[in-house]
């Protein structure tokens, strides 16, 4: 029979509290609970990263994460990312003036990673960015303007010359 | 205009903030959860299926197995309907089925009130088979004393035809004839859409609503209707957006079964959401196909006579069925027109998950044997590749007489030039023949074949419906769907143009509803663009009329003199605004003397098609000891016609790039020979490309217009796919002087080639 447990987390910023099935993941969680549509599901087994959010920074694939693992714990997901006027961020507006969505299934996975490498500070080779960003598949765009996306919001973001 | 401009896709801003609505993320949390019980023999009979512990389980609403569902038997092709009896899709399938034909097939349905309960279900039901001898391999089905899959196909046939230009036999008498006779494989891929197959349905008013991430809505409809054996218009089918379908979802997946179990359970709300590792067995994977190829040439480089026998792995059942081999071998005598070909091509049944429709639909299969020889040949003759294939490809003007095709424009030539400046090939031909070490590098191209759309094999109509609204805008629906390749902002820049709109006046309806959205096909054979252009232009232009008759009654200008600008409507002899489009659709809603609601729909059936050509140039770096290829640099060039919207033209082709690099390198559906089970249906163990195995990809366009579009333009969608493989292939053939004749090209092919050429 299921047992249930009262996870207490903030979920982008907001204290939030829930009895869930201690079964269930995360993604079960943000999305059935909390309506997080975001959070999408395309393997359930860790494989694509479409399911991933920031649990106290650090980029996770939250269907292999309990929900009950969340307990006092921050999570971030793309919903959190839009200002309350309704003013993308610069790295979901880069996905956009960069052609780097089609389906956009594998979309709000990939923009919390990179949201990650984006806050870590640090500037990144080309090469680095492939093998940080490489726990997302996408089959829509060959992670070419993912990857451009990413390179130019991280060029901004360090204030290098030659960033647009 | 719009047209031509990279303006955004409309869709980009829901999506890049989570707000995008797919198909789970509407289903109502109150639905019941329906799982699927697969077989877990490849090939037998159904001797009983034992529901009592199963039924018992908390949470479990209903179990249906195989004995118990309609004997309606349905086809599932995602192609149009053909009122000719004789040229309908096969129609092999049961919602469940007691003779199972392959490993995965669908055996009982489990409708659970959660999904562990249902899942509990699954593992609790017993089936006794009686089990028959399993066939994996195409020419062993075709043997006498093969397993039969289907009674209606003797040795397990299910299509063969044949196409021959000249005569062959007399042709090869010719003194001096170099011949050249190769066998090709390809292996069996899946599509990976990150979303999986997933619909929903209930009763609504005694008709049945399916949700379904589809990309025929309308197609569903009638299978569904056909499975249920009901009425067609008791089927209602809605399509949110999808997170892609590469032709997986050009086929019925599990919609009539779960509209079935919906009606079992009273018409209450399932859901059947497939898991990751279901969809690489039970949904639809690309055909693997054989190819043997025997092309006599003379000694300067002239093909005198060829001839093709082209194998197609079908699967257990129909799907898509001959149409993929066909097309395969159709293109054999267009590409390299030659006096004497004869080509002949069989698909047949196995034990095997079912072949369905996959972008390139049989171009990519046969691209890999064709242009793989075309290297061969070329090696063999001590010619350049480039030399041989400008020497024999399809020249300017020719024309297919069963399609009536016209290739209009030097397009090969314009693309190979394009390709070969960029990956600098003259040079690094030169330099990459003093590679001798363990890591060498070569250079290869490949061309491919295409056409858009499916006229004259099927119908080709779109029909699009434009409505004014008050304030001067449009909304626009075609039965055509978006399926992440941007086909919704193409139409919008489309109609725009068509009635003098700016885009931000166009609002396109994005999903379809059968009850409401115009009746169109779907997403398939690249044809959208071309077919809904012309769908758009004709609608766009009745509208027009319309508001400019309104117009004409409020200017008292004739119409003739009328023409609408940038949302103006203008006096053409003097340039002069006479009113906005707004002020004129706020009128003719509301005026109490001439009140008139301007809508316009029209249906546009296209019997024309056009060729979309291109090649893919490639330059690896193979180390030999390791056996690893590596893609330093690789270009597409297409010329698709005139581009809608480069950036998202751009973006196509790379997703197009990256899944024949994957087919060319990494994927493959693995298959124990003895049970037929599929060893690695999931993507740790199925190797799709990632972040970190591509190069930059490079696309480029040569853009002639297609004469017979409206906008000029012709297939892109699936063309991308087709050259990559055989281009890389060509490139380690050149870097190492073995010939490979299957893909992928995985470590442990490279090893097997690599040590009989002794290498290693």
């Amino acid at each position: 029979m299921a047992q249930y447990k009262l996870v207490k987390c903030t979920i982008n910023g907001k204290a939030v509290e829930q009895m869930v099935d201690v079964r269930a993941s995360l993604t079960d969680m943000l999305r059935n609970d909390y309506r997080m549509t975001s959070v999408k599901k395309g393997c359930e087994v860790g494989e694509c990263g479409a399911c991933n959010v920031l649990i106290d920074g650090e980029c996770f694939n939250s269907c292999i994460y309990l929900a009950v693992w969340a307990e006092g714990k921050h999570i971030r997901t793309l919903e959190g990312l839009l200002k309350e006027n309704g003013e993308l961020s610069d790295i979901q507006q880069a996905f956009i003036d960069e052609t780097a969505v089609q389906c956009g299934f594998c979309t709000p996975g990939v923009i919390m990673s990179a949201v990650e490498i984006l806050e870590s500070g640090k500037d990144y080779t080309d090469d680095e960015l492939r093998k940080l960003l490489s726990g997302h598949l996408c089959r829509c765009t060959g992670y070419e303007n993912i990857l451009r996306a990413v390179r130019k919001t991280l060029d901004k973001r360090l204030g290098k010359e030659n960033a647009e | 205009m719009v047209v031509g401009k990279s303006i955004p896709r409309l869709d980009a801003y829901d999506k890049v903030t989570g707000r995008t609505k797919y198909t789970d993320d509407l289903c109502d949390k109150s639905a019941y959860v329906a799982k699927i019980l697969h077989s877990t023999i490849a090939h037998g009979k159904v001797l009983s299926v034992d529901v009592s512990e199963a039924e018992k389980i908390d949470g479990v609403v209903k179990i249906v197995t195989c004995f118990d569902v309609p004997k309606n038997y349905f086809p599932t092709a995602g192609h149009p309907w053909s009122t000719d009896k004789s040229h309908q899709d096969v129609a092999d399938r049961l919602l469940l089925t007691d003779h199972v034909r392959f490993y995965g097939d669908d055996v009982a349905a489990v409708v659970a009130e959660n999904e562990v309960a249902a899942a509990r279900a699954l593992k609790a039901i017993k089936v006794e088979y009686e089990e028959y001898p399993v066939v994996l391999d195409v020419q062993k089905a075709m043997e006498k004393g093969a397993p039969l899959l289907h009674e209606r196909f003797p040795d397990n046939i299910l299509g063969h035809s044949s196409q021959s230009v000249g005569n062959f036999e007399e042709a090869i008498k010719e003194e001096g004839l170099i011949k050249f006779d190769n066998w090709y494989d390809t292996p069996t891929v899946q599509h990976c859409h990150i979303e999986n197959f997933i619909c929903y349905a209930s009763a609504e008013n005694g008709r049945i609503t399916v949700v379904s991430s589809t990309q025929i809505p309308h197609i569903v409809r009638r299978v569904v209707g056909q499975a249920l054996g009901c009425d067609w218009g008791k089927i209602r089918v809605i399509k949110p957006y999808i997170g892609g379908g590469f032709g997986n979802k050009q086929d019925v997946l599990y919609e009539p079964l779960c509209a079935y179990l919906s009606t079992v359970v009273g018409g209450r709300l399932v859901k059947l959401d497939v898991s990751r590792e279901e969809t690489f067995v039970s949904n639809r994977v690309r055909h693997a196909v054989r190819s043997h190829i025997i092309t006599y040439a003379r000694p300067d480089g002239t093909f005198v006579a060829r001839k093709l026998e082209l194998f197609s792995n079908q699967g257990a059942y129909a799907s898509h069925g001959h149409s993929i081999a066909a097309k395969g071998m159709g293109c054999f005598k267009q590409l390299y027109p030659c006096p004497n070909v004869e080509a002949t091509c069989y698909t047949v049944f196995t034990n095997r998950p079912v072949a369905g429709a996959m972008r390139g639909y049989g171009i990519p299969q046969a691209m890999f044997a064709v242009e793989s020889q075309i290297d061969d040949i070329a090696k063999g003759l001590g010619i350049s590749p480039l030399e041989i294939r400008k020497k024999n490809l399809m020249p300017v003007g020719y024309k297919d007489d069963f399609s009536k095709n016209v290739n209009y424009y030097d397009t090969f030539n314009q693309c190979i030039e394009k390709g070969k400046a960029y990956i600098d090939y003259d040079r690094k031909l030169e330099e990459y023949k003093n590679d001798t070490g363990d890591v060498r590098r070569g250079v290869g191209m490949a061309v491919f074949w295409y056409n858009t759309g499916v006229w004259p094999i099927s119908l080709e109509s779109s029909s699009s419906r434009m409505v004014l609204n008050q304030d001067g805008s449009i909304s626009l629906q075609l039965g055509e769907t978006e399926i992440g390749q941007g086909a919704d902002t193409a139409f919008a820049q489309m109609a725009a143009d068509a009635i003098g709109l700016t885009i931000d006046k166009i609002n396109v309806v994005s999903n379809q509803d059968t009850d409401i959205t115009p009746f169109g096909t779907g997403a398939y054979a690249s044809r959208q663009t071309y077919v809904g252009g012309l769908s758009i232009a004709q609608t766009g232009k009745l509208l027009k009329d319309r508001i400019l008759n309104y117009a004409q009654k409020l200017t008292k200008v004739p119409e003739n003199n009328l023409d609408i600008v940038d949302n103006n409507i203008i006096n053409i002899a003097t340039g002069e605004t006479l009113l906005d489009v707004a002020t004129l659709a706020t009128t003719a809603l509301y005026s109490m003397t001439d009140s008139e609601h301007i809508t316009a729909e029209s249906t546009y059936q296209i019997k024309s098609n056009a060729y979309s050509f291109g090649c893919c140039f490639a330059d690896v770096q193979v180390d030999i000891r390791a056996c690893k290829v590596k893609i330093n640099d690789i270009i597409n060039v297409h010329d698709c016609g005139t581009l809608i919207n480069p950036a998202l033209a751009t973006a196509q082709v790379h997703g197009g790039m990256s899944m024949g690099i994957g087919y060319a390198l990494s994927e493959q559906e693995i298959f124990d020979e003895s049970t037929g089970r599929t060893l690695n249906n999931n993507l740790l163990d199925y190797k799709l490309s990632t972040f970190m195995d591509h190069p930059h990809l490079e696309a480029q366009f040569v853009e002639n217009p297609e004469p017979t579009s409206a906008y000029g333009t012709k297939a892109l969608g699936e063309p991308p796919a087709c050259p990559v493989a055989p281009a890389i292939r060509n490139a380690v053939l050149n870097a190492t002087g073995v010939a490979i004749n299957k893909i992928p090209l995985t470590p442990h092919v490279l090893f097997e080639e690599f040590s009989k050429a002794g290498l290693i």
